[in-house]
C-alpha cells in the first residue's frame, strides 16, 4: 500500500499501467538499477564460483568437461606431498610477509603521521610501489635477485661481508625469503597509507590529555592509538592476508614455483595443474581448497569490526 | 666511570620532556627527530624506491657496462643510452601491447562505473527491499580473489566464444572493479544531503533525472577516484590476461613483458627494463596529477 502512495507522491505526471508500475516501483526501480552491476556479478562471479566448486568434483580436462567423480580430486590430492608442501609454503608466506608488512607499514604509518617538511611529497612518493604494476616490479626484483649480476651480492661483496655470489632464486630457502621480501615490498605502502588515514582521524585531544596525565610515549600508543586504529587494522589486515595468501603474479615472475616447488603457492599449483597440465578438475580442486582459509580470515576481520562497535558504543555504521 | 654512566641517565631526563610531548613536535630537539624520524624513514624510502632507481639505471645503460660490474661503477652510468627504448617501441610489437592494456583498461573501467554508479544509487538513495543485503554481498564479492576464479572462468570464456579476444578481459575485469567502485561510490553518495533529492523529487523530476543532474555532479572527486584507480587495477592485473590470452598480438604489457620477452639472452636485461619502465610510467604520472584521489579511493574503499 504504501508503494502506491509513494508512486503516487513521486511520479504525479507518469501515466497508469505497467510501465508506469516498472518506472515508479521503489523496488522495482531499485531492480532495474541494479541490473548491470548484477549481471556482470552473476555471470562472471558467482556462477564461476560455483562453477569451480562443481569442476573440482569431475574430472574435466581442457576442451572436454568431464564426468561426476566425487572426492577423488581431493583424496588425490591428499596423498600429494606437493600439494602440501605448497600448503605450507602459503601458510609461511602468508604469515611472514603479513606480520612484516603489518608492523613495518604501522612504523611507517606513525612515521609520516609526524610533521615534517614536504610531508605530502613524501607520503606520495611511499605509495609509487603500490601504483606500479606487480608484474613490472618484480621483474625489477628478479635482475635484482640475479644470480651472477645482482647488486646486491655486489654491494655485500665489496662490503666485505660475503665472498661469492648469493644464489638467491636458485637455493629453496634463500628462494623462499626472496619471494617473500618482494611481497613485503610491495604491500607496505598499502598498509602504510591506509592506516595512516585511520591515525589521521584521532582526535589531537585525546593526546593532549594523555601527555598532561603524564603518559608516556609507549602508553600513548598502547591506550589510545592502538585502539582507535583497531577497525581500520582489521580490514586493512584482511585484505592483506587475502591478497598474499592469493598470490599468483610474482612467484610466477619471479621462480616460476620453483627450485623444485620450494616457492610453490597454491595458486601457482593450480595454474600449473590446471592450465600448463590440462588437468581441470584437479587445479580446480587446489583453488577450491583456498576457500575455507579465505573465510577464515573474513570471519576474523568480521569480528574485530564488531568490537571496534562494541568499543565505540555505536549501533550502526 | 661515574661521570660516564651518569651521562646516559642525564640525558635520558633531559630529553624527558620529549617524551611526553606527542602532538606537540615542537618541543622535539633536531637531534632526537634525525635519529627517530629521518634516519629510519630514509632508510625505508631508499628501500621502496630503489628497484625503480634500477629499473630505470638499467633500460638506459649500455650493454657493455651493464653486464661488468668490475670496470664501471654499477651505480650510475657514463654514456646513458635510449637504444633498449627506441628499440622495444620502434622494433617490437610494444606499441600494440601498450594500446591493447590502454583499451581493455579503459573500456572494463569505463563500464564498471556505470555498473557502479546505478548499483551504489540504487542501494543507499533507492533503498529497495533488501538493499542492506546487497551491500553487504556486493562487498563479498570483493573479497573473492582472481586466483581462485581463473579456471572456471576459463570455461566461461570458452564456452561464451570470448577465448583470445580483448572482450575476455573487458568482461572480467569489472567482477574486479565493480564490488571495489560501488562499494567506494556508496561512501560518497551517502554524504550527499537527502534535501537536494527531496527537492528535485518536488519539483518533479524522475529518479533518473535525479542521479544524472544532481547525484552525479556531486559526486564527481568520487568518480574521477574510483576511475583511477579501476584503471591502475586494470593495468595491474594478470592472471586473466595470462590464462585468456594466447595470441602474441592481443597480450597486455604484463603477460607480453613476462612471456615475449624473456629468451635465453644475456643481453635481455636492458630491454626488460625499458619495458618495465615504459609499462609504468603512464601510471605514475596518472599518479603524480591525481595522488589525493587515488589516496581517497584507496583509503574510502576500506573505511567503511
Amino acid at each position: 500500500m504504501t508503494d502506491v502512495a509513494l508512486k503516487a507522491a513521486t511520479a504525479p505526471s507518469a501515466g497508469t499501467g505497467t510501465w508506469a508500475m516498472l518506472a515508479a516501483s521503489r523496488n522495482w526501480l531499485g531492480a532495474w538499477f541494479m541490473l548491470p552491476a548484477a549481471a556482470f556479478l552473476i555471470l562472471f562471479l558467482a556462477y564461476p564460483l560455483a562453477l569451480g566448486i562443481w569442476i573440482s568434483f569431475t574430472d574435466a580436462r581442457i576442451g572436454q568437461s568431464g564426468t561426476f567423480i566425487g572426492l577423488e580430486n581431493y583424496e588425490w590430492l591428499a596423498d600429494d606431498s606437493v600439494f602440501w608442501l605448497s600448503v605450507f609454503n602459503t601458510l609461511l608466506y602468508t604469515s611472514v610477509a603479513s606480520a612484516v608488512k603489518f608492523a613495518i607499514g604501522l612504523y611507517l604509518a606513525l612515521l609520516l603521521n609526524e610533521n615534517m617538511p614536504f610531508k605530502a611529497l613524501v607520503r606520495a612518493v611511499v605509495l609509487i610501489p603500490f601504483i606500479v604494476p606487480t608484474v613490472l616490479s618484480a621483474i625489477a626484483f628478479w635482475w635484482l635477485f640475479d644470480a651472477q649480476f645482482s647488486i646486491i651480492s655486489w654491494s655485500l661483496r665489496h662490503l666485505g661481508l660475503i665472498s661469492g655470489n648469493i644464489d638467491f632464486l636458485g637455493n629453496p630457502w634463500n628462494a623462499r625469503w626472496s619471494v617473500i621480501f618482494a611481497n613485503i615490498w610491495r604491500g607496505i605502502p598499502f598498509v602504510a597509507i591506509t592506516l595512516l588515514a585511520g591515525l589521521q582521524t584521532v582526535p589531537p585531544s585525546l593526546y593532549e590529555a594523555a601527555t598532561i596525565d603524564g603518559a608516556n610515549r609507549w602508553q600513548i600508543f598502547r591506550h589510545i592509538t592502538y585502539p582507535m586504529l583497531t577497525p581500520i587494522i582489521a580490514i586493512v589486515m584482511t585484505f592483506s592476508v587475502l591478497f598474499t595468501f592469493t598470490d599468483f603474479q610474482l612467484i610466477w615472475v619471479l621462480t616460476k614455483g620453483g627450485p623444485v616447488n620450494a616457492t610453490q603457492l597454491m595458486a601457482t599449483l593450480s595454474y600449473q595443474r590446471a592450465i600448463l597440465g590440462s588437468h581441470l578438475g584437479e587445479g580446480a580442486a587446489i583453488s577450491s581448497a583456498m576457500i575455507p582459509f579465505l573465510l577464515g580470515a573474513i570471519l576474523i576481520s568480521w569480528f574485530g569490526l564488531q568490537r571496534r562497535k562494541w568499543q565505540q558504543g555505536e549501533s550502526n555504521d | 666511570m661515574t661521570e660516564l654512566a651518569a651521562d646516559p641517565k642525564l640525558s635520558a631526563t633531559k630529553l624527558a620532556p620529549g617524551d611526553h610531548a606527542e602532538g606537540m613536535s615542537y618541543l622535539e630537539t633536531l637531534p632526537r627527530r634525525l635519529v627517530t624520524l629521518y634516519l629510519p624513514l630514509g632508510i625505508i624510502l631508499i628501500v621502496l624506491l630503489f628497484p625503480f632507481y634500477w629499473m630505470t639505471l638499467t633500460a638506459i645503460k649500455p650493454d657493455a657496462q651493464l653486464l661488468d660490474l668490475e670496470k664501471f661503477n654499477p651505480f650510475w652510468t657514463t654514456a646513458p643510452t635510449l637504444r633498449h627504448i627506441v628499440k622495444l617501441l620502434f622494433e617490437s610489437a610494444y606499441p600494440q601491447w601498450l594500446w591493447n592494456t590502454m583499451l581493455v583498461a579503459v573500456v572494463a573501467t569505463t563500464l564498471s562505473i556505470i555498473a557502479s554508479v546505478l548499483a551504489a544509487y540504487a542501494i543507499v538513495r533507492l533503498r529497495f527491499r533488501g538493499a542492506n543485503w546487497v551491500g553487504g554481498a556486493i562487498f563479498l564479492a570483493y573479497l573473492v580473489p582472481p586466483s581462485i576464479l581463473f579456471i572456471p572462468l576459463s570455461s566461461v570464456v570458452f564456452q561464451y566464444g570470448l577465448f583470445d579476444t580483448p572482450f575476455a578481459l573487458i568482461l572480467t575485469y569489472p567482477t574486479i572493479l565493480i564490488p571495489f567502485s560501488t562499494w567506494l561510490l556508496m561512501g560518497y553518495f551517502k554524504a550527499i544531503p537527502y534535501e537536494l533529492e527531496e527537492c528535485a523529487l518536488i519539483d518533479g523530476a524522475s529518479r533518473w533525472q535525479i542521479l544524472t543532474r544532481i547525484i552525479v555532479p556531486l559526486a564527481v572527486p568520487g568518480l574521477i577516484s574510483a576511475f583511477i584507480f579501476c584503471f591502475t587495477l586494470c593495468w595491474n592485473e594478470f592472471i586473466y590476461a595470462l590464462t585468456f590470452i594466447s595470441s602474441t598480438q592481443n597480450k597486455t604489457v604484463p603477460v607480453a613483458i613476462v612471456n615475449e620477452f624473456v629468451d635465453g639472452d644475456i643481453y635481455r636485461w636492458g630491454s626488460l627494463m625499458a619495458g618495465a619502465l615504459c609499462g609504468s610510467l603512464p601510471l605514475v604520472i596518472l599518479y603524480a596529477f591525481f595522488v589525493e584521489h587515488y589516496v581517497a579511493a584507496m583509503t574510502g574503499a576500506v573505511k567503511e
